[in-house]
């Protein structure tokens, strides 16, 4: 009895997660699964870089970015920066003039609204767990 | 009576206008006063959102920056793609199949094929839910093994603890799904959850109460 109720309540618990994930307004209305990476962009006085994840797998499998090219499955958990990227790593293994447009076009990743945070745009956990605006160190 | 029809038309086109606007003080439209109606259709059923919106009216980029203008719009690369009704709106794995998108498994050689392995494996789930099928043929389509085991899945029968509270939390399955796969939501449970509880079971218990009478 007092287990069955236990279970009741944890089943309860999360029908009500789920359910709060359905009605949560969400206001993220960019794609489902782009990027926002603002680790050190703003801190370095660029605006923040917005990686479009629809675009990339269009053209590309997972495996070759996240296998191959050593990207982690974390936002801004790679610790990319541009020296990385002109050195050919990351980002730079293709945009590099030669597979993709090179990295002077600084202005088409650096695209995104002053302050926003390091996040997966539409992710579950987002929704669950907002991200801290950019800045506020409390990790 | 011409003038009434015409008002009415105009009065129905902006219904769903007028629904989408917060409404303004004051000014009580005959569709505001419709949607104070306690007795409305579909009351707590909230009006879609728009999706797949340009990037300059995303609310993420930058609408003055430069390199905006450059980007593509989602719209016209899903455009022929597989719809789905969640994450992009676009099903990535029918793409996929149906050759509507041709991704390369290499970073240079765009002949390279993936390595695919066609292995179902099922897992029997406490709840009440239906039993979960995990197939390695679509997911190898697109990953190598090494982004999955053993980091995040020790390749080994019963040694994977999974609860939709981790793969809701971005563990698991959620490292994936709930992020860029597709996402975790009431619509999609079926997906993962697609093989009806204790078929197998059923069978041999029918073959065992027939061997019983025999």
């Amino acid at each position: 009895m007092n287990h069955a109720n236990r279970e009741g309540r944890r089943i309860g618990l999360l029908l009500t997660l789920v359910g709060t994930l359905l009605l949560a307004g969400q206001p993220a209305r960019a794609e489902y699964g782009d990027l926002v990476l603002n680790e050190n962009a703003e801190k370095e006085g660029m605006p923040p870089v917005i990686f479009p994840h629809w675009f990339h797998r269009i053209r590309f499998r997972c495996k070759v970015c996240h296998a191959d090219l050593g990207f982690q499955f974390k936002a801004g958990g790679s610790g990319i920066d541009m020296l990385k990227i002109i050195d050919g790593q990351y980002c730079g293994a293709c945009h590099n003039g030669d597979i993709a447009w090179s990295v002077e076009n600084c202005n088409i990743c650096h695209s995104g609204k002053p302050g926003l945070p390091t996040q997966v745009i539409g992710s579950t956990l987002g929704k669950l767990a907002p991200p801290r605006p950019a800045g506020d160190k409390q990790k | 009576m011409r003038n009434i029809l015409q008002a009415l038309k105009i009065i129905a086109l902006l219904v769903p206008v007028a629904a989408m606007l917060p409404v303004a003080g004051g000014v009580q439209t005959a569709a505001a006063a419709g949607q104070n109606d306690p007795n409305t259709f579909n009351r707590l059923l909230k009006p879609r959102k728009p999706v797949n919106l340009p990037p300059a009216e995303d609310g993420y980029h930058d609408p003055e920056g430069e390199g905006v203008a450059y980007l593509q719009p989602p719209k016209e690369a899903f455009k022929d793609l597989v719809k789905s009704n969640v994450g992009n709106h676009v099903d990535w794995v029918k793409s996929l199949e149906t050759g509507k998108i041709n991704p390369r498994f290499d970073r240079i050689d765009p002949k390279a094929k993936p390595i695919v392995m066609d292995l179902n494996i099922v897992r029997e789930v406490k709840g009440s839910m239906p039993n979960v099928v995990y197939p390695h043929k679509q997911h190898t389509e697109w990953l190598d093994c090494s982004n999955c085991h053993p980091a995040i899945f020790i390749p080994q029968k019963g040694a994977n603890q999974i609860s939709m509270a981790a793969i809701l939390m971005g563990e698991k399955c959620g490292v994936c799904h709930g992020k860029v796969a597709f996402p975790v939501t009431a619509k999609t449970c079926r997906k993962c959850h697609s093989q009806p509880k204790g078929k197998g079971k059923k069978k041999a218990a029918a073959k065992k109460t027939a061997a019983t009478k025999k």
